[in-house]
């Protein structure tokens, strides 16, 4: 327990690493969501163009 | 191509004629010179209303003050310099024209500059005078203006070459042209500052020619690339 | 040679590439940030001056390291694809901006948090280094506000590469500038240069943090190129029968 205070400085350690990894997390999401987005829209896109013929 | 033929005229007069046109344009709408020469005075103004009459306090923040009024009043301008010659289909021709557009876009700079900038340098130490700064900061005043606000026109020319077309261009320029200004107000600002404080202001001063150097080499080269592609 | 280029500017080829590198650069990244992580928090002996504090180091130095390299790739894929019309440089340009804005933001949110115990406030100009990250912060949301102003893919991918270029060319002034000006009044500073020499111990997962950042970095890159990819071909033949696939696997 001692280790995870980190003397006294303890909430500005975690912060920083919880901040970091949450940002890391939303590159990944925010990537991932965007790709299943690019997808659905050419998908999209084709039916449109389906329905024209 | 070994001769050029008769017709075409030398790369100095295209310069000077273009120059000429929007010197010209300018004069028969003096409004368009004066207003951020106001802007400039009224920004200047609205300090010492904000933060109280100190003459202390004043002799502190002139410097940077005239610097960002400055920095401010050139950015209001920046927008105009290639929206009318957008708008009436001028601009089309300068990118047809057989001058090199990196010259056109030099001569539109300068007057840029001599309608927007120099007014500045001219008045900025009547407004050091107003905040009392000492006679040593306000002879650098001019002399770091003098180069910064030629650098600012010559950076801005690229940002307002990108946003030409855009509709909400007006605010992105800013977005765009303020980031890439911060060294120029830093040794600008800062060179006033020590001047004032009894230093020398040489570095500063040649720092800021150094850069407008570099911007004249390089910035008329950029704002041509950015023009035709906003013009494709 | 030249042939290995234009198969790697191929649209369907790269796509197909990138998604065999992004599996590995996981595999690398993600072990070497999990020993930083861990050695960084529990093994490396607590600084002598700034106490555990210190720590912050381990997040806060490759931020800033990837916010600075992926302008450089921006930079340098923006030039690419203006001198050659390069269509997936453009597309790389793109991708890297927001990634290098939301590690320029983490290395300004660490460095703040950790200015905060060391000179009691949570900004402070003096600091030079802080100071040009918030430019670089200012110049990567001025691309993208740029990128999402103009609606033509093309003059968008064209005219962002012009601003890209320009910016690289100011970049190092910015740094000199703010780092003359916080020279006047000697500002303090949480990394000294020529400071005394990092122990083993505080350097290995420091090492390993950066290093792995910057694969972790490599594949969220090439994720983001992807998605750029597809979208930027989203007419050929080639994307819809991915669409189509993955359709039927979803």
């Amino acid at each position: 327990m001692e280790m995870l205070a980190m003397g006294k400085y303890g909430v500005y350690v975690w912060t920083c690493f919880g901040l970091t990894f949450t940002v890391l997390v939303t590159c990944v999401v925010q990537a991932r969501r965007r790709h299943r987005a690019v997808l659905r829209e050419v998908r999209r896109h084709m039916q449109l163009t389906e329905t024209d013929e | 191509m070994t001769t050029l033929p008769d017709t075409m005229p030398g790369l100095g007069r295209g310069f000077v004629a273009l120059l000429r046109r929007d010197l010209l344009l300018a004069w028969r709408r003096p409004g368009d010179v004066l207003n951020p020469l106001v802007f400039f005075a009224i920004v200047a103004t609205l300090f010492p209303l904000a933060l109280g009459p100190e003459t202390d306090l004043l002799r502190t923040i002139g410097p940077g003050v005239v610097w960002v009024a400055a920095l401010l009043a050139a950015l209001l301008s920046l927008n105009g310099l290639f929206l009318a010659d957008h708008e009436d289909g001028s601009l089309e021709q300068l990118l047809l024209s057989a001058q090199p557009l990196p010259l056109l876009v030099l001569a539109k700079t300068c007057a840029h500059w001599l309608l927007s900038g120099l007014p500045l340098v001219v008045i900025s130490p009547l407004i050091g005078l107003s905040y009392d700064l000492p006679a040593d900061g306000l002879l650098a005043l001019p002399a770091t203006l003098l180069p910064g606000t030629a650098s600012l026109s010559l950076v801005g020319a690229t940002g307002a070459a990108l946003t030409v077309g855009l509709s909400r261009g007006n605010a992105l320029l800013g977005l765009l042209v303020l980031p890439l200004a911060m060294p120029i107000l830093i040794f600008g600002a800062r060179t006033v500052s020590l001047a004032a404080a009894g230093d020398t202001m040489a570095g500063g001063v040649y720092f800021l020619g150094a850069y407008c150097m570099l911007a004249l080499t390089l910035a008329p080269f950029a704002t041509a690339a950015a023009l035709r592609i906003s013009n494709e | 040679m030249w042939t290995f280029f234009h198969k790697l500017a191929s649209p369907p080829h790269f796509y197909g590439l990138a998604g065999k590198f992004i599996p590995w650069f996981a595999a690398i990244g993600l072990p070497l940030v999990a020993y930083g992580t861990w050695a960084g928090l529990f093994i490396a002996p607590p600084d002598y001056q700034q106490g555990d504090a210190f720590r912050i180091i381990y997040v806060h130095v490759p931020a800033a390291y990837l916010s600075m390299l992926a302008y450089m790739v921006m930079a340098i894929a923006a030039g690419i694809g203006l001198i050659w019309r390069m269509k997936l440089a453009h597309a790389v340009a793109a991708s890297a901006a927001p990634l290098g804005a939301w590690f320029t933001f983490l290395a300004l949110a660490t460095g703040s948090i950790w200015g905060r115990p060391m000179w009691g406030t949570w900004w402070e100009w003096g600091d030079p280094r802080l100071t040009s990250e918030l430019i670089l912060l200012f110049l990567y949301l001025g691309y993208m506000a740029l990128r999402a102003a103009i609606d033509d893919g093309t003059k968008a991918d064209r005219a962002s590469a012009v601003l890209a270029l320009v910016g690289a060319v100011n970049v190092p002034i910015i740094h000199f500038s703010v780092e003359w000006w916080s020279s006047l009044h000697q500002g303090p500073t949480l990394i000294r240069e020529g400071g005394p020499a990092i122990a083993g111990d505080m350097l290995y997962p420091l090492l390993a943090m950066i290093f792995g950042f910057s694969f972790l970095f490599g594949a969220l890159l090439l994720m983001r190129v992807k998605s750029e990819v597809l979208y930027r071909e989203r007419r050929a033949r080639w994307v819809r029968r991915l669409a189509t696939e993955s359709a039927g696997a979803a």
